[in-house]
């Protein structure tokens, strides 16, 4: 027989304004299987607790129902109170008759009744509540972090620095992603690669990273604490540990003329190369596209220089395989830019260049060597124009948000333009300056009344080639709609910040959710910002959102310590509230009939399949096994299954049915 | 043959009716059978929908319904503005159902939004793809500024056709006739439209922007698919002129008439001889080296060495 406490919670006057309490308590002790019933003020008080814990002792209960708010609220408070009074946790529940109640009714005898009901309903199910006990996961403690960009640098050298081991995959020939390519950055103008070159080296020399570029991750399967990672190392074509990247293969090699990637095709490259000259590593690899040895079975010319005799033509992809604990995701993003508005020319004019692009011309380590020269015939333009919001803001044509960095970066390039020619005239065409940041603000004020970049607030409508020049139309709303003509030598788009390309297959990879944007979702947009829906897979950087750098540093950080907390004991507990397949005896083993329906519906890939073998090794029965790690607890096995034979732990059929059946 | 619903709107019968006539005379050749809508009425452009809305919608919901009952699949709306009306009425209609039903019961008709509006380019793009290039009897080689206008490819969310602000349908038909399209600024700017009654000047001053760019970057004639474009960049070429003090001579045609041409229809069925400005193009040779008398079509005597076609 049970003897289950009852305690109503008055929440001062939030529950005990609508719901009469007193009587609730009254009518909720003749319940059968209740041993003891009372209501308080404040249940969750320290005194509030003590009633529980003391009641629990002196009559002796096997069940606790805390008639109060949500079970989000204070169901742990509840529990470990139980808990520290002796009773399993799980017996103890909560009935919410404040937000599901007393909140959404009138002062009324129907409001006290329905607090009743659901107090009765909790009755019955808590009369079938059965112990349940914490399962104990065993932590790998090596992270995988997926993207080599600032993001991805900074949380591998932080989860590096706190003792753990760290496998950083890369897909490009080097680490260092967008920021390498950046001239200066906002707001204190310090030289991009000058910061973060000495954070690629400090991950290269790592003793507890291991570095794979020209890598992708091939698949991911596993949970928390025990993730299994396939990483497909690209062929490079260069054997890594003969290359001292002396140089002369790249030099000697027959292509040219291959647009550079990393210059955002304004500068060329050859067949074989390292993207950049602070590349890390600084082993080359070979375009297999564009290389003659592989178009055409000729040349070799790199093969037959190098003094090491590093060139592997024959190398193959491989497959590297590695346990891991927990993941950060920073792959980052990339930018809108294609001919997205037809009306701006891009595509159609060279000198109409995404803001990108404009970083490699102010890079001193660019293709023209910082000189701001624009790309039709390399004149250095007398007027340019800047457009902020190509894209972003734009539901319309473009995408619905903000990109965030656009405002920043574009008051930045104005102002290196003016800082490199002083004669020049800059327009930046605006909707609204967003300069949310430490010294942001005075950044932009700072281009606007010391450099005189002329701001103006409108939208361009269309820019077309007129006599060599670049008209560029639009409108200055702050003075009267008046339509403006601009005349420039080249126009700077601030294209917007998109998810990076594979964004969404890779979350399909890792179960990872992803908003309609294909930005990976956080678990919570406000209190749990770094951690995504799976657990153990964390989020750094702008494969998120749109970041600039320092959010991106300070959620690579975040990151970071999360894994290093996961990673702080060699196992880790969770919530017992999960699917489990009925056994019974043989010769029946269990009622699953093996149709395996709800291993196609799971979400999260906990599913497997078991055989149930005799003792000489025959196989009697393959039935379905819920693996502890994985399951989430969400019941859509549960809910699917036709033969009723998965349960879910704490919310059994049994306990559903019995507490529908009581209301 | 296919069998597109006919709505020519009130343009057509009037000083749009070498459209009217063009299109009617192509349209057998490129394998249109044109079902006039019957009993239609007035789409209501410009006045209605600035001053009423549901008279706006129920303008033309009647014509759309009137389609559904001959069971159309598409109506081919040739004049730009009618288009625009008939589209955003079915979308409006289809995406909210108490106006459909109010709509409706002031028609006294159904509408179930099966009948679509298509413009003129979506009808020879379709057309054109199945041989309109085979068909063709005196290619229309000549350097043409395609002018879209305002209307035909807008709002780009509703319509879905095209490229709005940088459209290439009308370029693309172009060529298949043998015509080079020119790149220019102008292509979706507006003509001034409906202020060629109450305010010239403001016409003069954008339709004479429109034509110079047209001029300057080489093109040998204008090509438009609107009614409107049609009369102020043609029949005010005067003022245009006189504002701008200029002397354009650039013939517009319609898109059908050019095609009429390199299908080689008498220019008097394509109603050649009703505009302001006279349609003179130089005879070019054709690729053979033979010279090409084809499009002397004028009724005047030739003047200059040159064949003209008026």
């Amino acid at each position: 027989m049970s003897r289950i406490g009852v305690f109503i919670c008055h929440c001062g006057e939030n529950i005990a304004g609508t719901v009469d309490c007193a009587k609730v308590a009254e009518v909720v002790s003749h319940l059968s299987g209740v041993a003891h019933s009372v209501d308080y003020k404040y249940m969750c008080s320290d005194p509030g607790q003590n009633l529980i814990k003391e009641a629990i002792k002196e009559k002796n209960l096997s069940g606790v129902i805390v008639a109060a708010c949500s079970p989000r609220m204070h169901e742990p408070t509840f529990r470990r109170a139980c808990a520290e009074a002796g009773l399993n946790p799980f017996l103890c529940e909560m009935a919410n008759i404040r937000e599901h109640c007393s909140w959404v009714h009138e002062k009324s005898d129907g409001t006290t009744q329905k607090a009743i009901d659901l107090i009765r309903m909790l009755v019955s199910k808590v009369r079938k509540n059965k112990p349940l006990y914490p399962i104990k996961v065993p932590v790998q403690r090596t992270a995988l972090v997926i993207g080599g960009g600032i993001g991805g640098i900074q949380a591998s050298l932080d989860i590096a620095n706190a003792g753990h081991k760290v496998i950083l995959v890369e897909r490009d020939p080097s680490i260092g992603g967008h920021m390498s390519q950046l001239s200066e950055t906002f707001p204190t103008l310090d030289c991009s690669q000058c910061i973060l070159t000495p954070r690629m080296v400090e991950v290269a020399q790592h003793p507890n990273i291991t570095l794979y570029t020209y890598s992708e991750v091939e698949s991911v399967s596993g949970f928390i604490g025990n993730f299994k990672v396939k990483i497909r190392k690209k062929a490079r074509c260069v054997d890594e540990k003969l290359c001292n990247g002396c140089g002369v293969c790249i030099q000697k090699c027959t292509v040219k003329k291959i647009p550079s990637e990393f210059d955002e095709g304004l500068g060329l490259r050859p067949a074989i190369y390292v993207p950049f000259p602070q590349a890390v590593p600084n082993k080359p690899v070979i375009d297999k596209k564009n290389c003659t040895y592989f178009i055409r079975g000729k040349c070799a010319a790199c093969e037959k220089l190098c003094p090491t005799k590093a060139i592997r033509f024959d190398q193959q992809d491989e497959i590297i395989e590695a346990d891991v604990g927990g993941i950060v995701l920073a792959t980052g993003f990339t930018i809108l830019n294609t001919d997205f508005f037809p009306e701006y020319g891009y595509g159609k004019y060279k000198d109409i260049i995404t803001g990108l692009q404009y970083e490699r011309l102010a890079s001193a380590s660019g293709p023209t060597l910082g000189v701001i020269k624009r790309p039709s015939d390399g004149k250095i333009p007398e007027t340019v124009v800047f457009i902020a919001c190509a894209g972003s803001r734009d539901s319309a044509k473009g995408i619905e948000y903000c990109s965030k960095i656009c405002c920043m970066y574009t008051a930045k390039h104005a102002m290196l333009y003016k800082h490199k020619f002083h004669e020049g005239k800059a327009y930046v065409f605006y909707m609204d300056i967003r300069a949310g940041g430490k010294m942001y603000e005075e950044f932009v004020r700072r281009a606007i009344e010391e450099d005189h970049v002329k701001y103006i607030r409108g939208r361009v409508s269309k820019i077309y080639e007129e006599d060599g020049k670049l008209i560029v139309k639009g409108a200055d709303t702050l003075l009267n709609h008046q339509p403006i003509e601009i005349k420039a030598d080249m126009v700077v788009l601030a294209t917007a910040s998109i998810a990076n390309q594979g964004a969404e297959e890779l979350a399909q990879k890792l179960h990872v959710s992803y908003d309609s944007y294909h930005f990976f979702a956080e678990a919570h947009p406000k209190l749990r910002p770094v951690e995504t829906n799976t657990a153990g897979i964390f989020l750094a950087g702008a494969c998120q959102a749109p970041k600039d750098i320092p959010d991106t540093v300070a959620q690579a950080s975040g990151a970071g310590s999360k894994i290093a907390a996961l990673f702080s004991a060699t196992e880790m507990t969770r919530e017992p509230v999960i699917a489990v397949v009925h056994r019974t005896a043989p010769p029946i083993f269990s009622t699953c009939v093996g149709c395996f329906l709800c291993q196609s519906a799971c979400p999260f890939q906990a599913i497997e399949r078991e055989e149930i073998k005799a003792r000489d090794g025959k196989v009697l029965k393959v039935v379905a096994k819920v693996n502890d790690g994985l399951c989430q607890g969400c019941g859509t096995c549960v809910a699917l299954c036709r033969s009723k034979s998965i349960d879910l732990q704490g919310f059994t059929h049994e306990q559903m049915y019995a507490q529908i059946m009581a209301s | 043959m296919i069998t597109i619903g006919y709505f020519p709107g009130c343009s057509l019968l009037g000083t749009a009716r070498e459209y009217d006539e063009s299109l009617r005379a192509i349209a057998p050749k490129i394998g249109i059978e044109l079902v006039e809508i019957p009993d239609w009425n007035c789409c209501g452009a410009t006045a209605a929908h600035s001053l009423n809305h549901t008279l706006a919608t129920a303008l033309p919901a009647r014509i759309l319904a009137l389609a559904e009952k001959e069971n159309l699949e598409e109506i081919l709306v040739p004049c730009a503005a009618c288009y625009n009306r008939l589209v955003m009425a079915q979308h409006e209609l289809m995406s909210n159902e108490p106006l459909c039903k109010k709509v409706s019961d002031i028609i006294e008709l159904d509408v179930k939004g099966t009948a679509r509006p298509i413009n003129i380019l979506e009808a020879l793009m379709k057309t054109s793809s199945n041989g309109l290039a085979q068909n063709i009897s005196k290619p229309f080689n000549y350097t043409v500024a395609c002018y879209y206008g305002c209307l035909l490819v807008r709002p780009p969310k509703v319509l879905q056709f095209d490229r709005a602000e940088d459209p290439q349908i009308m370029d693309e038909v172009m060529k298949k006739i043998g015509a080079v399209p020119i790149d220019w600024a102008y292509k979706t700017e507006c003509c001034g439209a409906g202020f060629s009654v109450s305010k010239t000047d403001i016409v003069s001053k954008l339709s004479g922007k429109i034509i110079k760019d047209a001029v300057t970057r080489g093109a040998e004639t204008i090509i438009v698919a609107c009614p409107m474009c049609h009369s102020n960049l043609d029949m005010r070429r005067k003022d245009i002129n006189q504002y701008n003090d200029s002397r354009y001579i650039i013939p517009v045609m319609y898109i059908t008439q050019a095609i009429g041409l390199a299908l080689g229809i008498d220019k008097k069925k394509l109603g050649l001889h009703r505009h302001i400005i006279p349609v003179t193009l130089p005879v070019k040779e054709k690729t053979t080296g033979k010279t090409q008398p084809a499009l002397a079509v004028s009724e005047r005597s030739a003047s200059g060495g040159k064949t003209e076609v008026e």
